[in-house]
């Protein structure tokens, strides 16, 4: 399905494009010029951002974290499996898929921890990369709430994730 | 904020890499990083010109602004003050599209050429506008129809339905937006109140 996407949307504005007599070529040879700009603005931002996220992932520590949370996490009745996947989907998109592939391996997709973690992947984002990113291309010192108030929202998603799964389907 | 969050993470990691035994796991990561992210913005750069210039062609063409105005009675709620016809606004209709039909790649460089163009538009100086903060919790929130990497996975894995997690993740991340989104207007609006009260 999701495959058709793409060549309806490019028939759709090129088309269009052509009918209203654009420059079509040059158009996106300037949009491509101005964008090249920004990518090479952002590099610096993105060196700290991935080198402080690979230093947090090589040190341990998350799955330190994980392990020493895991009884806990039992008892009030989150998938301790989905653990590893909630600390580190906020911080590394790829490292959250590597993850959640992993949790695939030892539980079957259709089991309760299986479908906390799908949902949880499928309605999160790569928090802290959206911010340092955003704010990477402005001339932003101060975030002020922003990433506040995004932690909450991923917070509110993984409680959600457990409780929406518990309603639709029971703990499996 | 971030120099907070940079030196802590680096800190953190640095103290447990010893006590866990991971100094040469940790030690790697630094040498390693810097090239990843390299090769992460050259990934980037490409997807960043394709879509600039897919953009360009459909903003010349008229389509990001038919396009603004379908978000139009939500943005009138969301984004305080947005010039509905300026330049930030369609971007952000774009990226709200692309986000909507799962293209991540293609959201965002619409999403950061939408934080450009409300940083000239909201003439900011070093702190973040309200609408700047609200369009980038708006972005970590996560809205999408379908999620491609869990359904793509779950089909790998066999599941009996890959995508009947679908409802669920659409429910979680509007509750989500919603809460996030009202929680930071409410806190630049007790915020602006504080400044108020500061002048007198």
């Amino acid at each position: 399905m999701t495959s058709y996407l793409i060549p309806i949307l490019l028939i759709l504005i090129f088309a269009v494009a052509i009918a209203k007599k654009v420059d079509v070529f040059s158009e996106f040879i300037s949009g491509a010029a101005d964008n090249l700009k920004v990518s090479f603005e952002i590099l610096p931002t993105l060196v700290a951002l991935v080198l402080s996220i690979g230093m947090l992932r090589a040190s341990g520590v998350i799955d330190f974290i994980s392990e020493l949370a895991a009884p806990l996490m039992d008892t009030i009745g989150f998938p301790s499996e989905c653990l590893p996947l909630a600390l580190i989907r906020p911080v590394s998109g790829s490292g959250a898929t590597a993850v959640y592939e992993n949790i695939l391996n030892f539980n079957s997709p259709d089991s309760f921890a299986g479908r906390v973690a799908s949902v949880m992947i499928g309605s999160t984002e790569t928090t802290f990369y959206t911010i340092a990113v955003y704010f990477g291309a402005t001339k932003i010192k101060n975030t002020k709430h922003t990433l506040g108030c995004s932690l909450t929202g991923d917070f509110i998603a993984i409680a959600g994730s457990v409780i929406l799964v518990k309603l639709f389907w029971g703990t499996c | 904020m971030m120099k907070w969050i940079f030196s802590f993470f680096v800190i953190i990691s640095a103290v447990f890499s010893i006590f866990l035994g991971n100094t040469e796991q940790f030690t790697n990561s630094i040498l390693n990083e810097g090239v990843n992210a390299v090769e992460l913005s050259f990934y980037l750069l490409g997807g960043m010109c394709v879509w600039g210039g897919i953009m360009n062609v459909a903003d010349k063409a008229g389509i990001t602004y038919y396009l603004s105005l379908l978000f139009r009675p939500i943005a009138k709620i969301i984004f305080k003050g947005i010039d509905l016809n300026g330049k930030a606004f369609k971007a952000i209709s774009m990226n709200i599209t692309a986000n909507l039909l799962g293209l991540g790649n293609a959201a965002t460089p619409f999403g950061l050429e939408a934080m450009k163009a409300l940083e000239e538009e909201d003439k900011t100086t070093d702190t973040a506008s309200r609408n700047m903060i609200i369009f980038t919790v708006l972005n970590t929130a996560s809205l999408t129809i379908i999620p491609s990497t869990a359904a793509s996975l779950r089909l790998k894995h066999n599941a009996a339905n890959p995508l009947d997690i679908l409802p669920l993740t659409l429910i979680n991340s509007v509750v989500t937006a919603v809460v996030a989104i009202s929680f930071a207007s409410l806190i630049c609006r007790l915020q602006e109140k504080k400044e108020k009260k500061g002048w007198k």
